[in-house]
């Protein structure tokens, strides 16, 4: 225990050297108002430990808080409801010590028991979490997941207010675990009293409460009184009306019913918007830490061969396709999106060269190309987009024939490994926190190679796990050598190109002309639509 | 009629098992795996393990659907898989706004069905005739969809008579409700128009004629009580074509029904919405046309009940 750190400052500037800068409260800010977001899709589920969609994603951030949590706006981590903590020389002991005074929406105040019971109740077969595995390196989450155990071993309640985690490995991500949803701090009483039905009756010590959920209708959200950081929310209610299609929102925008469509500009309405100047500025735009890309499945043959990989990277033109969706994305040459920590600048990646292509594929021995089958998820714009990947390749002899299926069959046949290559769009990924180590793991690493994983390209780089391993033994997740060697991952990465990246999304969020604050809480990078706690009204 | 009664219902408790079955070995052989849809894309393969055993999904096809029968006996639709909720509860929650779309479909279809046949058979052989028929012609065959988009279109968008969906108000039905009742209208258009046409052969309205009664009293009054009885059956099996248009009725118009709820939970794979949605279906169509068998012999004593 060598860094006692007492104040959350204090702690930011040790662990976080590029972090040192917390929110400035907006001067102009007006409590009071109702804004109404709408999505197309009821909501599955408030409860923390199983909500994962983009959709209740952000809702469950503002009805509950974990240890840590995001500056608004921003993926520079601050204490949450830890007020300040500590980390061991050795890296494998955290210590956190809870802000004093904080109380669920129930009135009781929260303690270290909350925390540790919390931390159980995720990992514990029974709660069927998908994010039960973010806590893999806490000390005896084994003996949890196999039913040998029902505490984990790790976490120890120090005194009311502390809380000690050990860990089993270090674990550079684990401040981002604690700021998951994952990680919320839950009332035990609250969730034995409703059962199974905890996500439908949530109780947390977020800036918002549950007032009303009309099934299939619509979610009233209140302002939580009591809320223990100053001064936010602005808003008195936010009402999440659902069952409403992306462009009958955008109709009801224009009409003044509606302060933020949830699912988005619809895409055939992308250019009419952004060609009206009235319209276009109330549309924020920002990066996301989103990359879409086609994945070539390395256990295919010719696909096994590097060079073919290579040539398929050079074969594609993607500032066309960028051009499919309207510019709404900017070309990718790697792995990791713009926005995300390790991402290596100047990089150029592959060119667009069909002759070098062409060129490769003959040393290979496939002058006359060869037939494959390029996977894709059936919605718009993917069809299309997959229609001018077929094109490209068909100029290098490629011949590819699109199989257009449900999401949950790409989805299948991904995981299987018998898809050839399948082109990400509408299930790409968006990180699950901004660490470059979570472009890694699942979908390009040994761990998600398996039978079902998310690495369809099946690509299995045991030197690079082994990279990786170590990038993350760090303690501090922004130290620049932790990054460099996460860059070096990717380059590697890039030299087997099992990938082809094809572009980064960029994220359009439209508001009614009421709506206040900060461009940046319009794009915040982990919630989205926005930031519900910081955003305001203006009239 | 008892022995009838209890024949029907035995027939439609079959059907029912029947429908469960089907239904069932349909979404086990879905090339989709719904574990991996609760997993999520993060989660470690015991993660995905864990969550298959704790919903019994490892278990023999057999196992699972007994299972399954064994809480529907007992009343019991499962939870659903990724809203972790009753589905009972979830299509409890939804049904209300079923119920009072097909009502609006209903009446909409019975205005306008009726309204033309009535026309197109006191003008028969007209180009009033013609012009209805082809109209009830495009109802029938017209997509839902694409109706419904049209009407949202013009009468919600361009002349904003209509509230753009939703659902609330007697002005949120209208649209929906005429956009699943048109099919019937079309349809109901032609039998009553046929129907009409052959009461008004009859010689009781020769003999109304004859008396020197007005024309309209002879058609409102004398014709049609008698044109109409063969299409009050057919209400009943409206409910199945109904069933069907739901889906995307409540999706264009974001009515928050059971026809909207099935939509989610099938792009979802959550495989007890799917199945629970299938069976409250199938149960309103058989009963619908349990009814339709019942009311006939009421109308037509020519008819009877054995």
């Amino acid at each position: 225990m060598t860094r006692l750190l007492a104040s959350s400052a204090v702690a930011l500037a040790l662990s976080l050297p590029a972090a040192a800068q917390d929110y400035v409260p907006d001067p102009n800010a007006k409590p009071g108002g109702n804004i109404v977001i709408t999505y197309k899709d009821d909501v599955a589920t408030l409860d923390p430990a199983i909500g994962y969609d983009w959709q209740n994603w952000s809702m469950i951030k503002s009805l509950f808080d974990g240890l840590m949590d995001y500056v608004p706006g921003t993926t520079e981590l601050r204490p949450g409801l830890a007020e300040s903590y500590e980390i061991s020389e050795d890296g494998l002991t955290y210590t956190f010590r809870l802000r004093p005074g904080v109380r669920f929406h129930n009135g009781r105040e929260m303690t270290a028991e909350d925390v540790k019971y919390s931390f159980e109740r995720v990992t514990t077969p029974a709660t069927q979490s998908p994010g039960a595995g973010f806590f893999a390196s806490i000390k005896g989450y084994d003996a949890i997941t196999d039913g040998s155990a029902t505490a984990l071993e790790g976490v120890t309640v120090v005194d009311p207010s502390t809380i000690s985690i050990e860990l089993s490995r270090p674990d550079a991500t684990f401040l981002h675990v604690m700021a998951l949803n994952f990680a919320s701090v839950v009332p035990r009483e609250a969730v034995e009293a409703a059962g199974d039905d905890f996500g439908k009756a949530p109780v947390g010590t977020g800036a918002f409460r549950l007032a009303d959920w009309t099934l299939g209708q619509r979610l009233v959200f209140e302002k939580n009184p009591d809320y223990w950081r100053e001064g936010v929310p602005y808003l008195d209610t936010i009402t999440f009306e659902v069952g409403q299609e992306p462009i009958v929102a955008l109709l009801r925008l224009q009409n003044g019913e509606v302060d933020v469509p949830g699912d988005g500009i619809p895409p055939a309405k992308f250019v009419e918007v952004m060609a009206d100047p009235a319209q276009a500025a109330r549309v924020v735009e920002g990066g996301q830490l989103h990359t879409g890309y086609i994945t070539l499945n390395v256990t295919i043959p010719p696909l096994d061969n590097p060079e073919v990989r290579k040539a398929i990277n050079m074969a594609i033109n993607k500032e066309r396709i960028t051009q499919i969706i309207n510019g709404r994305a900017v070309a990718a040459s790697q792995p990791l999106p713009p926005s995300m920590p390790g991402y290596t600048e100047g990089f150029e990646g592959f060119a667009y060269d069909p002759d070098a292509a062409r060129d490769l594929l003959a040393d290979a021995g496939l002058a006359d190309g060869f037939e494959t089958e390029l996977y894709v998820m059936n919605t718009d714009p993917n069809p299309r987009i997959a229609q001018a990947i077929q094109q490209d390749l068909a100029a290098v002899g490629i011949r590819a024939s699109i199989q257009s299926l449900a999401q949950a069959n790409v989805i299948e046949a991904g995981g299987a490994g018998t898809a050839p290559m399948i082109w990400s769009g509408g299930m790409a990924w968006i990180a699950d926190f901004p660490d470059p180590s979570n472009f890694y793991g699942p979908i390009l690493g040994c761990a998600g190679a398996g039978e079902g994983g998310w690495n369809w390209s099946k690509y299995c780089n045991e030197a690079l796990d082994a990279a990786a391993t170590e990038a993350d033994s760090f303690t501090d997740p922004s130290a620049p050598d932790r990054l460099a060697k996460w860059s070096e991952v990717y380059m590697k990465v890039m030299e087997d190109a099992p990938w082809v990246p094809v572009f980064n999304e960029q994220r359009y969020t439209m508001k009614s002309a009421r709506m206040g604050g900060a461009d940046a809480l319009y794009v915040d990078p982990v919630s989205i639509p926005v930031n519900y706690d910081y955003v305001y009204v203006t009239e | 009629m008892a022995a009838f009664l209890a024949r029907r219902l035995v027939q439609s408790a079959l059907i029912l098992l029947g429908v469960s079955f089907v239904t069932f070995v349909l979404l086990y052989a879905l090339p989709a795996d719904p574990v991996r849809q609760i997993a999520g894309r993060s989660a470690t393969a015991e993660t995905v393990e864990n969550i298959r055993r704790e919903l019994g999904l490892d278990r023999p096809f057999i196992v699972q659907y007994a299972r399954y029968l064994g809480g529907l006996l007992q009343g019991d639709l499962g939870r659903s898989y990724l809203q972790k909720t009753e589905v009972a509860e979830l299509i409890a929650a939804r049904l209300p706004a079923t119920l009072l779309l097909m009502l609006g479909a209903i009446i909409a279809e019975l205005a306008i069905g009726l309204t033309m046949g009535i026309i197109a058979a006191l003008r028969r052989g007209t180009a009033t005739d013609t012009s209805l028929m082809v109209a009830s012609f495009v109802g029938v065959s017209a997509p839902q969809f694409v109706v419904g988009l049209l009407l949202l279109y013009v009468f919600a968008v361009q002349l904003q008579w209509f509230p753009i969906g939703g659902y609330g108000t007697l002005a949120h039905l209208v649209l929906p409700a005429l956009t699943l009742g048109i099919l019937g209208a079309g349809w109901y258009s032609r039998m009553m128009r046929s129907s009409m046409i052959d009461v008004l052969r009859q010689d009781y309205i020769r003999t109304a004629r004859a008396k020197g009664l007005a024309r309209r009293r002879i058609v409102l009054r004398h014709a049609l009580p008698n044109a109409i009885l063969p299409i009050i059956a057919m209400i009943g099996i409206d409910i199945g074509i109904f069933m069907g248009g739901i889906v995307v009725v409540e999706s264009v118009f974001g009515w928050p029904g059971i026809g909207q709820l099935a939509w989610q939970a099938i792009q979802r794979v959550d495989i007890p919405i799917i199945m629970g949605v299938t069976l409250v279906s199938a149960f309103a169509i058989v009963l619908g046309n349990l009814l339709a068998d019942l009311v006939t012999p009421f109308i037509d004593p020519r008819i009877r009940i054995r």
